[in-house]
Order: structure tokens, then C-alpha cells, then sequence
């Protein structure tokens, strides 16, 4: 568990933040500017705070009241730049291996062979790291963190600097290293989709400031505590359970309580739980019986709250079958002309083109 | 083809380009990192003292050598008596001499090449649990590789060449002191030595020009090594 109560200010800048991260992916969310990188840089012992204390389980790694601080390598935290900033004169076995030595040996429980195989980079390994591409490259700096078997793993923006296709790349990556190796990550995004698929747990910050903590389904849905949330980053977290892969269509289908999701692209396995992440701006609301639409998903429920302070548009938060929210966004003229109000009985259309794939746990690169 | 006394001066300008460069390089690359990466009072002093050399009249500098680094210089004396170390008029001296001239000229070079590091590598490297020594050593000396090569043929070709600090500092004896500059020097205030000082011309060239091409391919070696 990551304890992290710190402040620092650097010019026009100040950062005044406490939280804790546990098992799993810890997401540290919020526009460029916000303090994310500083905050990591801050627990990787790169920056020191100008008080505060961050504790990792038992081991205080700085705390200024007491003057105790641990060298960053010494801290036993692994950190994968946006950049992946891998050591461009060893080939990429020799840095998989760098850290390797410094790791105590009781502490090496990761496994060379494992990393290698998670992250699908056995035919690289005698390569040069200006001859891989950006996927390749931070797919071996995620494995070179790894291999030293760290406590913590902390990865800034890893993806931002990716195109969209090798963020799916990676993305299952992320989730099976989450999975198998139970290393606790702390994850920096400005992606709601990123957050919402990988992290149990999402630490919002804004100017500096923790602005909201909980899960991606509450820290992300638009609400008055974030008004600085973009229209377009507003997103509800839907769960449910995989019932079919259609191969030949391309698309998965999603059982939820509310209705059948259809996700483009094949999920892994029938059967699994998925959380999938749907942007507000991307629901139609609909009355009475559906009109014969190309949209194959329409989800039953009542809407809960309307809320009229978004300028020209409203948010219309739904309360779905299972006690999911699910939050859209019409115009005002839209609410008013079909009468919505609170406990009317509506349904929700959702595009599957709509859907980013980056917000669909076990998505990969989608075919084709 | 050459006299013995050509011979002897060709040698020992190889000796003290040698000794100067080899010398010189350790201190040259810390000096080279504290103003790269360090930031302190008095920074553009310590900037200016170690240009001073390259901007000041060679003639100043070797006499500003005599007065620190002769018999009964402020160093000279305690080095000479605590260490055995005598610089006066000895090829150690001109060794002296070479290394201070070219010490700028060295590590202009290797700072140059140090700030071309993202310091981000070597932080990745000490999240990966190396200490900053082994960084140094594994990460930063490889990565600045060309700029070190560069720096150190620059100062060998200043050492081959200087003439000015040296002859004011530990004079023109042969054998001693008098490498290939002092040497064509001398040539060329003797009747008759047009001919010796053209041949030691020559062969000053060649040993440039053999730097100039050993560095190159270091340089092509180090860049397949560390493609920076």
C-alpha cells in the first residue's frame, strides 16, 4: 500500500496532495498540468517534496518531518517514462537484465521467461532499441521495470505517446501484468478510457489537488464536484458479463441487466466479467417502443436526475436495471420536447462504432 | 632519414601528448559533469578559469605555470618536496604545459556531449536500483562516448602542437623539453636546418592526421555502440 501526503510548490506551480493506492491499478487522473508526472516523479524519489511523508507498506521512503529519505534506488519502485527511455547503446536483452542485479535475490519473483512471454517481446531480444517501434520499445522498458520484481510499479502516461492502434497493443498487456504478476501500479493518464479499464481506484487531480477518489464509475461520471469535466470526457463504467464472440461480424456481446451490449472487436473469453467505459456524449435517449435503428444496443431503464446547468445541454442521468448509472447528454430543447423527468421510464441507445475499444477490458487490437 | 636529436624530439612530443591527454582526461570529464549537471555559486568563474588557457596568450600561461608550478612555485615546491614531483625544466613540464592548454579544448567536448543526455535515462537507470556510480559508469560514460574520443584527440593535437606555454615554462633543451614545435623552432633559427624543420613539419602532420582518423573510427564504433 502507497501512502502519499506531500506538497511542493515550483514557481506559478503547487501540488497539495494526500492519498493511498492498494493492490491493483491505482488510477491518477486529470488534464496536463494537474501534478500527475509531479506526483510520480515525488514517489519515485526523482523530486523531493517540500514536506510531507510517502510510506510504501511498512517503509517510509520520505518524510520530512524526520529528515528520513531512501535513494531512488533504493526505493525498490519501478517507473516506466511516457517515453520509455530505454538505454540506447545495450541491446534489449541487456536492458530487460539491467536492474536484475541490484534486485536482492529473496525479492526476485519475477520471472524473466514470464515477462518476456506476457509481453510478447521474445523475437526482440537481440535488438537495437533505435530499430523497435514505440509499442516494442515501451512494451521492454514495462519488462525492464518489471523484471527488478518491484514492490510498486508506477507508470506515467505510458501510453500517451502512442498511436491509437498500439495503445490496444498494449493495453491487454497492462491488464495481464495487473493480473498476473500482482504488482500494485500506480497508473497517470489523461485517458477516461485508459482509467476506466485498467484502475479499481481513481485519484482525481485538478490545479494541484486531490478532487475526487473512488471508483472509475464515480470519479469519471460528470458530476458538480468536477465541473472543470469536459463534456466529452464524462463517462459512465457499465459491467457485465461476456455471452458471445462473433468472429465473423467482428463485434462481442455483452449481457447486462439492463440489456445486451454489443462491443466491437472479440473479447478473450465467454463468460468473463468486462467493465466497459461509455462516454455521455455517445447516448441517444429514446421513448416508447425503439424505431427500427441500425444501433443493436438499447438498454432499459429510468432516469434519475436531470441536471439543466450544462449551457445549451442537459445530463441526464439513467437509472439502469442493476443499479448501474449510466449518464447522456441532449440538448435541453431534446429534454423538453419529449417531456423527460425523473423516474420516466426510458431507454438508452449506445452506437458500438461509438464505443473505444481503449475503454473495453480485455480489447485488443481489433481486426482488420 | 632523421637525426637522432629528431628522433628524440618526435619521441618525446609523443610521450607528453600521451601523458597529457591520459592525465588530463579524468579531470577534464569531472570538471566536464559538475558544469553540466551542477548548478552553484560561482559557476561562470569556475566556467572562466577553465577557458582561461584558450583565450589568454600562451606565453601568460606558461608563465603563469613557472611562477605556480616552478621549484619554488606555490605547488612546484610542495610537490617537489612531498612527492618528488619536479616540473622545471623536465619533459614532466612540458607534459604540464600540453595538458593545461588542452584542458578547455577537452572539455568543452565532453560537456557538450554529457548535456546531450536526457538525465531521464540515468534516472530510469537508478529506479532500475543502480547506484549514481554504476549509472555513471554504465549510462553515462558509454552515452557520452564521442564527445570523451573527440575531446581527447582535440587535446593530443594541442598537446603535438603546443609551443608557446612550453618553451616560456621548461625551456628548449634537447632531450629534455624540446618537442617537435620547439625542435622545428630551433631548425629554423640554425643555417642549414630548412631540411629538418620541413621533415618534423611532415611528420606533425601525419601524427594530426592519424588522431584525427583514430578518433573517427572510435567516434563510427562508439555511434554503432550508443546510438545516441
Amino acid at each position: 500500500m502507497i501512502s502519499v501526503a506531500v506538497t511542493l510548490a515550483r514557481g506559478d506551480f503547487s501540488l497539495d496532495v494526500a492519498f493511498e493506492g492498494g493492490a491493483g491499478v491505482t488510477g491518477l487522473f486529470g488534464p496536463s498540468g494537474c501534478g500527475k508526472t509531479t506526483v510520480i516523479r515525488l514517489v519515485a524519489g526523482l523530486d523531493r517534496p517540500d514536506a510531507g511523508r510517502i510510506t510504501l507498506g511498512e517503509r517510509v521512503l520520505i518524510d520530512t518531518a524526520t529528515g528520513a529519505r531512501v535513494a531512488p534506488h533504493r526505493r525498490r519502485i519501478g517507473l516506466v517514462f511516457q517515453d520509455a527511455q530505454l538505454f540506447p547503446h545495450l541491446d534489449v536483452a541487456t536492458n530487460l537484465a539491467y536492474g536484475r542485479f541490484f534486485t536482492p535475490k529473496p525479492a526476485r519473483r519475477v520471472e524473466t521467461a514470464a515477462v518476456i512471454e506476457v509481453l510478447g517481446i521474445g523475437h526482440l531480444m537481440k535488438r537495437r532499441p533505435e530499430t523497435l517501434s514505440g509499442g516494442e520499445k515501451q512494451r521492454v522498458a514495462i519488462g525492464r521495470a518489471l523484471l527488478t520484481s518491484p514492490e510498486l510499479l508506477l507508470m506515467d502516461e505510458p501510453l500517451a505517446a502512442l498511436d491509437d492502434r498500439r495503445k490496444l497493443e498494449i493495453l491487454p498487456f497492462i491488464e495481464r501484468l495487473r493480473d498476473e504478476f500482482a504488482i500494485p501500479i500506480l497508473y497517470v493518464s489523461h485517458s477516461v478510457e485508459e482509467v476506466a479499464r485498467l484502475a479499481s481506484t481513481v485519484v482525481r487531480l485538478e490545479h494541484g489537488r486531490v478532487a475526487r477518489i473512488g471508483t472509475p464509475g464515480e470519479v469519471l461520471a460528470p458530476t458538480a464536484l468536477a465541473p472543470s469535466t469536459g463534456r466529452f470526457e464524462a463517462i459512465s463504467v457499465l459491467t457485465g458479463r461476456v455471452t458471445r464472440i462473433d468472429p465473423a461480424y467482428g463485434v462481442s456481446f455483452v449481457e447486462h441487466p439492463a440489456g445486451r451490449i454489443v462491443v466491437p472487436g472479440l473479447l478473450e473469453r465467454e463468460g468473463a466479467e468486462v467493465h466497459i467505459a461509455i462516454r455521455a456524449t455517445d447516448v441517444t435517449l429514446a421513448l416508447g417502443r425503439t424505431p427500427q435503428v441500425s444501433v443493436r444496443t438499447a438498454l432499459a431503464g429510468r432516469v434519475a436526475k436531470v441536471a439543466t446547468d450544462h449551457g445549451p445541454f442537459a445530463l441526464v442521468t439513467m437509472e439502469l436495471a442493476s443499479g448501474d448509472r449510466l449518464h447522456a447528454y441532449a440538448t435541453r430543447l431534446a429534454v423538453d420536447d419529449l417531456g423527460l423527468d425523473v423516474g420516466d421510464g426510458v431507454q438508452a441507445l449506445i452506437k458500438a462504432v461509438s464505443i473505444d475499444e481503449r475503454g473495453v477490458q480485455g480489447l485488443g487490437v481489433v481486426a482488420g | 632519414m632523421f637525426t637522432s636529436e629528431e628522433w628524440t624530439a618526435i619521441l618525446l612530443s609523443l610521450k607528453v601528448g600521451s601523458i597529457a591527454t591520459a592525465a588530463s582526461l579524468p579531470v577534464a570529464i569531472a570538471v566536464a559533469w559538475v558544469l553540466a549537471r551542477r548548478d552553484f555559486r560561482g559557476k561562470s568563474l569556475v566556467d572562466g578559469v577553465v577557458h582561461l588557457p584558450l583565450v589568454l596568450p600562451p606565453v601568460v600561461t606558461g608563465y603563469a605555470l613557472l611562477l605556480l608550478f616552478g621549484r619554488r612555485g606555490v605547488f612546484g615546491a610542495f610537490l617537489a618536496d612531498h612527492l618528488g614531483l619536479v616540473f622545471s625544466f623536465r619533459w614532466t613540464g612540458a607534459a604540464l604545459a600540453a595538458g593545461v592548454m588542452g584542458f578547455p579544448l577537452m572539455v568543452r567536448a565532453i560537456r557538450l556531449s554529457l548535456e546531450a543526455i536526457d538525465v531521464r535515462v540515468e534516472q530510469a537507470a537508478a529506479t532500475l536500483g543502480a547506484p549514481p556510480l554504476w549509472v555513471f559508469a554504465t549510462v553515462t560514460l558509454p552515452l557520452a562516448s564521442r564527445g570523451i574520443v573527440a575531446g581527447a584527440v582535440l587535446a593530443f593535437a594541442k598537446a603535438l602542437g603546443e609551443f608557446g606555454a612550453t618553451i616560456t615554462f621548461v625551456s628548449n633543451i634537447p632531450g629534455q623539453t624540446q618537442t617537435i614545435p620547439s625542435a622545428i623552432y630551433a631548425l629554423t633559427q640554425t643555417p642549414g636546418g630548412e631540411a629538418g624543420a620541413l621533415k618534423l613539419s611532415i611528420v606533425a602532420a601525419g601524427i594530426a592526421l592519424a588522431a584525427l582518423i583514430v578518433s573517427e573510427v572510435s567516434v563510427r564504433r562508439a555511434r554503432r555502440g550508443a546510438a545516441a
